[in-house]
């Protein structure tokens, strides 16, 4: 039997204790172990930026981390943004509204980013948006109604997302 | 009718809250792993496979080589033959004796899990007798190279000559003849999804239902079934979610689909494969790669007398797709150009590459490049602006129908349907501001800044056959079922086709469910690729749901007692005109049209009563049908041709060959416009991958067929960063043959962008005289320009 470790995590505000392979991506376990499926996979190298997660409120690419070094921590997914299906968090809502999406498959990513961004920066340029989210790949929408759903949620938030 | 307009779409909730259905979030229960090894070389024998020690491994349930799967282990289907391709091969799902591209399959494992069937693909010992690989393309036809496929002499698939009037004689007569040589690099289209299958085969039933992210279910399903002995009857291909295709997610087959569902019959489990990234970029289909030697014939006053255009086309170790790409090159090459006399000469060669198949364009950026790069040569000789150039060749709106001469990829005429092409130049000049350009750049330039206007202009044969389908229903819920054979990536088509139905049936888009790619669903079409999705069944669409508007309007004139003409569909009622509260609910209509006296929940129930009397003799009769529902088809007679004018101003960094995009201008003509919000979102992501090919991607393969650079870190795709804002405008000259009067818009995008910045980069660098021959120029490949310049 392959050595597995006990850890720990909350997961969207919920505690999770699970024996995990020390192999095991911390995008694998919300995935394959949580049925988490909305975070996706891009590239399992850390660059397209899909399986963008929140760790303890930073955001992190849980493709490059093993679950058991997310052991104590406070994991955010894309399930964890809305309050309910019925009411989407304002940044979902901003995405919906400006068309922000096309496949939505690089979406997750691009919404966790934009969370950890307005969550930092209140009002921010143009400029800071397209730097925030340049490790974030999409290959369908051109990146143009993406900054645009970030500008109109950062307008619609001010700061308090 | 009311128009249609921009709506916010609908399958967006579920994809922001992360209960999309991609490939890789089915997990049915008791599922097992695939994992694939593949070729690490470009062209070796496979001298002998030892499979012993992956199999003993006690995660692992099986490994499959060639010879396991036997006579299963067919070539796949040459999709699109042509008697020119004289010398077609196609793959097998495992290669057997050799391999002829890095990444194709050599054995499967299927184990408890994928970190498990990823150990065990590493335990399975290959002795490898490596062999020259054919790498660079424009060499692999010449005398002694190595051979890709042994028995296909100097790796020449096909050779095609077509002509179209007398080029010969038009050369003989003109003023001036110009030839430019250009090279268009090999790319992929990467979508942020790789590809997977999930097979379930049921033992009992002997049914398979799969999950596979293709843009062909149907295709699939049918040819699967074949190869598995079942009736198409009993197989199912879904295509759910799809993180973006782009033409890479369409082949017949990837070995994938051919093995994953083979080990689920073997098996009786569930098997999963999900492709990884680096398998991606080895295994799935690639495109671009063109060499083209073009000559123009022109008059004293620009005018274009003709063309001929001698290219070779790499299409990698197999030709899965026959010629498709090379002949829209040769078909769309004219572009929106009058081209009286053409004669197209190409060569498809084989080359141990992984295999090429339509990408996002599919042969038209390159025809584009070409076209548009004469149209520069033409204007710097003749000391005339290109857009001059341009006007004087333009085909005229009153010329339409415009036969260019050849047969299209669909084997109808080339027959441009409508459009106007020196509107959209116009158009395209007054909002970049065209005018006050050349002031603005002499200004930059004393201050060491170059800048650059590009322009560049296309046709886009769209919406071809066959045919698609569409099936719509409304519910006694009063919500509308909409299902379709082809399927969506991310085009909005759960928005689209809504809007085209709500519209006949006067109800809310957001009312009606599209369904996509579900073969239990909708049995019938092709697939999504070619620009075709809504103009077949967006039409298709469009009359399914004008028939159960015929529907509605007969029972409800009949219950409410009055004419057909009287009433109106509006707010998902059908109401009659003047007399307000005379109405009867679609739901309610929905349960009337079923004859059943009675139905479920309390609206339903109480129009059960109220509206189904009782009948004498049989309740249906004379071909009547229960439910408010039809099924209807549409197969347009020929393509219909979208175009547009993109422009830019760029500014080129000559210390560091950076280029960056000042603004960027996009006039485009896709007929009536469905959404304008969704059109000018594929027109977006389209001219963000035309930047990503024209400045930073290009698949870098070594002498061996060892692609060097195989991950995001180093195949660059354009970031946020990168892509300016796209200015759109739109212009809409509608298509005379469907009753939408659409055309398709997934690639235009793409198409002149390459084009274009070769265009703004001459100009940017007149002062160095730089010439650009080909694509895409990375910042280093400027440098090199410049310095050969001076």
């Amino acid at each position: 039997m392959p050595d597995r470790r006990m850890v720990s995590v909350i997961v969207n505000g919920r505690g999770v204790e699970r024996a995990v392979e020390p192999r095991l991506l911390l995008s694998d376990f919300l995935r394959h172990e949580l049925g988490l499926t909305g975070t996706h996979v891009g590239c399992e190298h850390g660059v397209c930026g899909a399986c963008t997660v929140l760790v303890d409120d930073q955001p992190a690419r849980s493709c490059l981390m093993l679950t058991v070094q997310a052991d104590g921590a406070s994991v955010t997914t894309v399930e964890g943004l809305a309050s309910s299906p019925e009411k989407l968090h304002p940044v979902q809502q901003a995405f919906w509204d400006a068309h922000g999406l096309q496949c939505g498959f690089c979406t997750a990513g691009m919404l966790i980013t934009t969370v950890a961004l307005l969550r930092e920066h209140g009002a921010p340029s143009d400029a800071d948006i397209r730097a925030a989210l340049s490790g974030n790949l999409c290959r369908c929408t051109g990146y143009q109604n993406i900054v645009k759903a970030v500008r109109l949620a950062a307008e619609r938030t001010n700061g308090r997302v | 009718m009311a128009g249609f307009s921009a709506t916010r779409r609908n399958e967006d909730p579920r994809l922001l809250l992360g209960m999309g259905t991609f490939v890789d979030d089915v997990e049915p229960a008791g599922v097992l792993h695939a994992a694939i090894l593949r070729s690490p070389y470009g062209h070796a024998r496979i001298r002998s496979i030892d499979v012993s020690q992956a199999r003993a491994h006690p995660a692992v349930h099986a490994v499959y080589t060639a010879s396991d799967l036997g006579e299963f282990n067919q070539p796949a289907p040459l999709v699109v033959p042509h008697p020119n391709l004289t010398h077609g091969r196609t793959q097998r799902p495992l290669a057997v004796d050799k391999v002829c591209f890095i990444g194709e399959a050599v054995a499967m494992v299927v184990a408890d899990d994928r970190y498990v069937a990823e150990d065990a693909v590493d335990m399975i010992e290959v002795d490898w007798e490596p062999l020259p690989a054919v790498v660079d393309f424009r060499a692999a036809a010449a005398e002694g190279q190595a051979l890709v496929h042994d028995d296909v002499p100097r790796n020449t698939a096909a050779r095609v000559v077509q002509v179209v009037g007398r080029p010969e004689q038009a050369f003989a007569q003109a003023a001036h003849v110009f030839t430019e040589e250009l090279f268009i690099e090999r790319s992929c289209g990467s979508p942020i999804e790789a590809r997977g299958v999930v097979a379930v085969f049921d033992a009992r039933q002997r049914s398979l239902r799969m999950w596979d992210n293709t843009q062909a279910p149907l295709t699939i399903k049918n040819g699967l079934a074949n190869m598995l002995g079942l009736p198409e009857f009993s197989v199912d291909v879904i295509s759910p979610d799809v993180g973006g295709g782009f033409g890479t997610k369409i082949m017949m087959f990837y070995a994938e689909e051919v093995l994953v569902p083979w080990a689920a019959v073997q098996l009786g489990r569930p098997v999963k494969w999900t492709e990884d990234r680096r398998e991606h970029f080895i295994s799935a289909n690639q495109e671009r790669g063109q060499s083209h030697i073009a000559r123009v014939a022109v008059d004293a006053e620009g005018q274009i007398l003709a063309i001929e255009d001698v290219f070779v086309h790499d299409t990698g170790a197999y030709t899965p797709y026959g010629m498709v790409v090379p002949i829209i090159t040769v078909t769309q090459l004219p572009g929106p150009y009058k081209v009286p006399n053409y004669r197209s000469e190409f060569t498809v060669v084989y080359t141990n590459t992984p295999c090429v198949s339509p990408y996002r364009g599919a042969g038209r950026p390159h025809a584009c490049f070409v076209m548009e790069r004469l149209i520069d040569r033409i204007a710097r000789e003749l000391h005339l602006e290109p857009n001059e150039v341009r006007r004087r060749n333009f085909v005229q709106p009153d010329e339409f129908p415009w036969d260019v001469g050849l047969p299209f990829q669909d084997g109808a005429p080339t027959m441009y349907d409508s459009g106007n092409y020196p509107a959209g130049l116009a158009l395209a000049e007054e909002t970049i501001d065209a005018a006050a350009f050349r002031a603005e750049q002499s200004a930059a330039r004393k201050d060491g800044r170059y800048l650059g206007l590009g322009f560049a202009a296309y046709v886009e044969g769209t919406g071809i056959g066959p045919y698609e389908g569409a099936h719509v229903r409304v519910e006694p819920s009063g919500q509308v079922f909409a299902a379709t054979g082809l399927t969506s990536q991310g085009q909005g088509h759960h928005t689209s086709f809504a809007q085209i139905v709500a519209r006949e049936l006067g109800c809310d888009p957001a009312h009606v469910t599209v369904v996509t790619g579900d073969t239990g669903r909708f049995n019938w079409g092709a697939g999504t690729y070619a620009s075709r999705a809504l103009v077949t069944a967006g039409n298709a669409f469009g009359l399914a749901a004008a028939a159960v508007r015929e529907k509605v309007l007969r029972l409800a004139a009949e219950l409410l007692e009055v004419s057909p003409g009287d009433l109106e569909l509006r707010d998902g009622k059908a109401m009659v005109r003047g007399a307000p509260g005379r109405e009867l609910s679609l739901g309610a209509l929905a349960t009337a049209a079923n004859p059943i006296r009675y139905a479920y929940g309390k609206e339903a129930s109480q129009a059960a009563l109220r509206l189904v009397k009782p009948r004498e003799g049989a309740v249906l009769s004379g071909g009547e049908e229960p439910g408010l529902e039809a099924q209807r088809f549409f197969a347009p007679e020929r393509a219909t041709w979208a175009s547009g004018q993109h422009a830019a101003v760029i500014e080129v960094d000559p210390q560091t060959g950076d280029v960056r995009f000042l603004r960027y201008v996009v006039v485009h003509d896709c007929g009536t416009l469905i959404n304008p919000t969704i059109v000018e979102g594929q027109i977006h992501g389209g001219v963000a991958q035309g930047i990503g090919g024209a400045l930073y991607e290009r698949l870098q393969f070594d002498d061996n067929g060892q692609l060097v650079n195989a991950s995001f870190m180093d195949f660059l795709m354009p970031t946020a960063m990168e892509i300016p804002d796209i200015e759109v405008v739109h212009l809409e000259t509608p298509s005379p043959l469907n009753p939408l009067g659409v055309k398709g818009v997934g690639e235009a995008g793409t198409i002149p962008v390459a084009a274009l910045v070769a265009e703004a980069v001459e100009d940017a660098l007149a002062p160095f005289n730089v010439r650009v021959r080909e694509m895409p120029l990375s910042p280093a490949r400027i440098r090199e320009l410049l310095e050969q310049s001076v």
